[in-house]
């Protein structure tokens, strides 16, 4: 059952039906290059809200404890908003071009103000992925052994179109009171994303991709994103693709989940749809996501909130954050390590002691007594 | 359970009292007496069966209701550009009130859709859907009893799009001061009447900060006049994962195009299906035009196999729009009953009874 789970985690690798998560390799040993046991560097950003206590408590000693190689280039100071609670205007250039040189970055969520005075400044996140490329946004929804959701054995990955879309950023007031707001979709993009998507599900035995539109109303803008679809589900024609709109789609996910494998969207609705399968999977605090570009990765939970309410409270959900560490360790082939780490995390859930388990699994632990409980399964 | 099902037809009746045309004022007609006229759109597929359905519910009930039917036409008429014809609006334009099933929605170029001429030509600025879990029939979620308020008219629904150089495609997404400040007022008032005690504003400014900024601006604006009413703000997203975690928490949802739609549906999701909910769309001046927006299930057509639970439960709408709250209670109580019971539930609810059945036991629980 744990195993099973385990093994789900998003890998870039051909998963398999057997039960243990080293054991999907087969029997044979990895065969690294000369140099893949180096240390790497990652660039750690531990954001706004709870990110700072969930790498300090957490993302950071666990990796220690694990001994991957890991070098962190830490980068504490980058916040969404400045002292006056005015949006910043960018992401430090220092910053973007640490990602450029390490090519994995694990990151936190940089909180968006919402000022009166400032309307065009974008969201830091937002900025970031532009700046980087960073064109598609993965999350994996699983159901984790031992917490107790509304449907079990959900196992869903959602391919998300990360930079255009409804993320423009182009506004105006046309006359006083008329905004308008320009969606783009471009084929360049939709269909990198499509490719992304069916590359995804072939390299993952997944057996169906489902695109999410709404272009039975935009007829032209999401008529081209299904197009791009169409075209790469042809050059796949083992894997099933199917469309839905989006409305129905979100229906179809609180009603009936266990009809969707991959799912590809554009920018915005993939934004619902990630929610909407994180929180069936349990929440913010659990489902793991990345985003990815050309040779640049940046890992961040699958759900993004800051959630503020619980910043400086020691009580955050570490989980959805080393889930994206473990994706990570994946991401840069140190598969041993990873599945060590993702192993750890669901045994600690397997195990059910409500006193290691943090609140919003309806545990009782902070996010330290949870880390120490995972760190205990790693020796 | 006769208790939780009083309470709950309360509730119901609390919700969608007096429908959303208290906003517009209430038409007061069932006090003259006489028959109120209103114009019913059968529809295709199952909606002559479920049409009928409440047809003979509403006579059984009492209900002071004329029907005055109309067939959406099977050619565009020129004078709409549709296939709803002239006589179709000027039917609902005089009444002022109407009930429509489910209709197919013709492909082709040139003309416009159905619910697109509809909700223009009779200025259909809101949409209103309930959404509340039915004792007795279990679904992943209970104690939902919420309300999704969407704008109608305008945002990501403009229709204008056009491709600036192959293979780059904007579509224009607009917001106005408007139309935003009428949706808001309307969802405060609603709340108001209903007595409901919270309205959440769902929005995306975080991204889009000067067109939904604009919007929620409104909303703020709105939330002064109503200082009883509990007012939040939530980004799109967010309120998406907190409804799948917990619909208990939220009561009216006020939203611009797309969010509503998505949402609405997604609430559908959590109570069972477009099968069980209704749906209002209200223009001015207290206008209204209910209606299932379930599909026309042209698999089943025919074989007295629908539910015509959405469609009745939209009727009870119209008719508390109306302000006959006595008989709406009457039909709302025995509907759920029957569904509560479990004897008489249609296929879609896991069941084997007919139309006809169903209908027959919410007839006979009402006399």
């Amino acid at each position: 059952m744990l195993r099973r789970a385990a093994s789900r985690l998003s890998r870039g690798a051909v998963s398999s039906p057997w039960p243990s998560a080293v054991q999907a390799r087969g029997l044979m040993a990895y065969v690294p290059s000369p140099g893949d046991g180096a240390a790497k560097k990652v660039t750690l950003i531990p954001g706004d809200g709870v990110g700072p206590e969930l790498c300090d408590k957490a993302v950071v000693p666990l990796i220690e404890a694990l001994g991957a190689p890991i070098e962190w280039e830490r980068f504490d100071d980058i916040s969404g908003a400045n002292e006056h609670g005015e949006p910043h205007e960018e992401v430090p250039a220092h910053v973007v071009e640490s990602i450029r040189r390490n090519h994995v970055c694990l990151k936190g969520v940089l909180y968006t103000p919402l000022s009166k005075t400032n309307t065009s400044t974008q969201s830091l996140n937002v900025q970031l992925r532009k700046q980087l490329d960073l064109s598609v946004n993965l999350i994996h929804g699983f159901s984790i052994p031992g917490i107790k959701t509304r449907f079990d054995d959900i196992d869903i990955v959602v391919i998300r179109e990360n930079t255009e879309g409804e993320y423009s950023g182009l506004e105006h007031e046309v006359v006083p009171g008329v905004v308008e707001s320009l969606k783009v979709i471009t084929e360049k993009k939709s269909l990198r994303t499509a490719e992304y998507a069916f590359e995804f599900a072939f390299l993952n035995s997944r057996k169906s991709v489902t695109a999410v539109h709404k272009a039975n109303i935009m007829k032209v803008g999401d008529g081209e994103f299904l197009k791009a679809c169409r075209t790469v589900a042809e050059r796949y024609p083992s894997i099933n693709y199917n469309e839905m709109i989006v409305d129905n789609t979100c229906m179809q996910l609180v009603s009936r989940p266990h009809q969707f494998d991959v799912m590809v969207t554009p920018n915005l609705y993939g934004n619902l749809v990630c929610n909407i399968v994180a929180g069936l999977c349990g929440g913010v605090g659990l489902c793991p996501g990345s985003n990815i570009g050309d040779g640049v990765a940046v890992f961040e939970q699958g759900a993004r909130h800051v959630a503020k309410d619980l910043t400086g409270s020691g009580m955050g959900n570490p989980t959805a954050l080393l889930l994206s560490a473990v994706m990570m360790l994946r991401h840069v082939k140190l598969y041993n390590f990873s599945d060590k780490l993702e192993e750890a995390i669901m045994q600690v859930y397997e195990d059910a002691d409500m006193t290691k388990l943090p609140r919003d699994v309806g545990g009782t632990a902070n996010t330290e007594t949870f880390t120490n409980a995972v760190a205990s399964k790693l020796s | 359970m006769r208790g939780a099902l009083r309470r709950l037809g309360l509730s119901i009746g609390q919700l969608a009292d007096r429908g959303a045309g208290a906003s517009d004022g209430v038409r007061a007609m069932s006090s003259s007496g006489g028959p109120v006229t209103a114009t019913l759109f059968p529809g295709d597929g199952i909606g002559p069966e479920i049409a009928g359905a409440v047809r003979a519910v509403f006579e059984a009930a009492g209900a002071a209701i004329r029907w005055e039917e109309q067939v959406v036409g099977s050619e565009v008429d020129a004078r709409t550009n549709s296939m709803v014809t002239r006589e179709n609006l000027d039917s609902v334009l005089k009444n002022k009130i109407g009930l429509k099933g489910p209709m197919m929605t013709p492909v082709g170029k040139g003309f416009r859709s159905l619910n697109l001429t509809l909700r223009k030509e009779l200025g259909l600025y809101a949409n209103v859907r309930p959404c509340l879990s039915i004792p007795g029939y279990k679904t992943r979620y209970d104690g939902v009893n919420l309300v999704t308020v969407r704008e109608n008219t305008e945002g990501e629904y403009s229709g204008l799009e056009h491709e600036v150089v192959p293979g780059v495609v904007e579509s224009l997404k607009v917001i106005t001061r408007d139309a935003s400040k009428r949706i808001a007022e309307f969802a405060f008032k609603y709340a108001n009447d209903n007595h409901r005690k919270k309205v959440s504003a769902i929005h995306k400014a975080n991204i889009m900060k000067k067109a939904d900024g604009l919007f929620i601006e409104c909303c703020r604006e709105v939330s002064e006049v109503y200082p009883d009413i509990v007012y939040e703000e939530l980004i799109v997203d967010n309120a998406c994962m907190q409804l799948v975690r917990d619909p208990t928490q939220f009561d009216v949802l006020v939203m611009p195009n797309l969010y509503g739609d998505i949402i609405s549906d997604l609430c559908a999701g959590l109570i069972g299906g477009l099968g069980l909910t209704p749906s209002g769309n209200i223009g001015k001046g207290g206008l209204a035009l209910m209606e299932a927006v379930h599909g026309t299930a042209p698999d089943i057509a025919g074989q007295d196999k629908a539910n015509p639970t959405a469609l009745l439960m939209s009727g009870v709408m119209m008719l508390r729009h109306l302000g006959m709250r006595e008989v709406a209670e009457k039909i709302e109580a025995a509907t759920l009953a029957t569904i509560a019971e479990g004897k008489y539930r249609t296929g879609d609810l896991g069941g084997t009874a007919t139309c006809s059945d169903f209908t027959k036991s919410i007839c006979d629980k009402i006399k």
